[in-house]
């Protein structure tokens, strides 16, 4: 039976290293991607329309923004599913763990942490906040600020970690974070444009309409953050302690 | 020809790592070994000028997602069986 798996996996293997021979070569400009009409397009007018340096990011929040709001409803139900299934489990699992979690936290672990962790968030808000002019945004940044509250709960113990993050204000952060975008989204709605057309919000804010989306890029950006932070914490807690919230790793 | 050589190495060293994962018996070992991977293909990104996809890949492939899969193999049998 594994043979026969080999063999396959082999043949499959070779199938594909055959299909990607038809691939372009590497930074080829005539490659299908490069030479597409839609590519030049954002490269010729994301300047010009939001004013936005980085292009990766107006593409992502604002062009696509239809799509990054249901990738952040993805991360949501993620998290909501791993942490209901794990919750809904048999409760009196008596398992015997292969390591024993030893009970006083390292005293320089923790101290290096205390130090250490205000320098990773507040790089986490600078990522997030400067995600339009340089690489980043809502997902790095709140994935590090997430992995943040994570080293928490490694050095100290996961108690300590949900201390200042309980498990129910996860979701609440992460729905809020949801809410957020979504907001944005209705407000350019009410004020006559289509859903998420950020440059109708210029009618309500001092700003000119490509300001307007620039701003708004920003506004979805933390709200993708806060889905992001929340989710990642909620998948540590609820993965490492199976879904029981208390003696973690 | 130096960046040709670097993008052959990492390439070549992804394919090891690749197989290197499927290959140890130890859980722990290959969630480590995925992050290795997760950073070489980082690094890869990074050079084919794409930094956003390598910040991503560098937070959630080797970050985050590391301690997940440790964390989950913690609450499982640490030793694949096959």
């Amino acid at each position: 039976m594994k043979k026969t798996a080999f063999i396959l996996v082999l043949c499959i293997g070779l199938l594909l290293a055959w299909a990607a021979k038809d691939f372009p070569a590497w930074g080829d400009p005539q490659s299908p991607a490069s030479s597409s009409p839609v590519a030049s397009h954002f490269i010729a007018n994301t300047g010009v329309d939001t004013e936005v340096p980085n292009m990766v990011t107006a593409v992502l929040a604002d062009y696509r923004g239809f799509d990054t709001m249901f990738e952040t409803v993805v991360v949501f139900i993620a998290g909501l599913a791993v942490f209901s299934i794990l919750r809904g489990g048999p409760k009196s699992r008596t398992r015997d763990r292969e390591f024993v979690v030893d009970f006083e936290p390292d005293l320089i672990v923790t101290n290096t942490v205390r130090l250490i962790v205000p320098v990773i968030q507040i790089f986490a808000f600078y990522v997030l906040a400067h995600g339009h002019v340089s690489p980043g945004g809502g997902f790095q940044g709140g994935v590090t600020m997430g992995a943040s509250f994570i080293l928490i709960a490694l050095s100290w113990d996961l108690k300590t970690a949900l201390a200042r993050f309980p498990i129910e204000r996860c979701f609440t952060v992460a729905a809020l974070g949801i809410v957020i975008y979504a907001g944005i989204g209705l407000l350019s709605l009410f004020l006559g444009g289509e859903f998420l057309d950020y440059a109708h919000l210029a009618k309500i804010f001092p700003v000119s309409p490509e300001m307007a989306r620039y701003h708004a890029m920003l506004g979805v950006e933390i709200g993708v953050g806060f889905t992001v932070t929340a989710i990642m914490f909620a998948l540590y807690a609820s993965l490492s302690t199976d879904g029981r919230m208390r003696d973690g790793l | 020809m130096g960046l040709e050589l670097f993008n052959t190495l990492i390439l070549c060293l992804l394919v090891v790592v690749a197989v290197l994962s499927l290959w140890v018996r130890d859980l722990v070992v290959a969630a480590v070994v995925f992050a290795i991977y997760s950073f070489l293909m980082c690094l890869l990104w990074a050079e084919m000028g794409a930094v956003d996809v390598a910040f991503t890949e560098a937070t959630v492939g080797a970050g985050v997602s590391t301690v997940v899969l440790i964390a989950t193999v913690f609450n499982l049998k640490r030793k694949a069986k096959d």
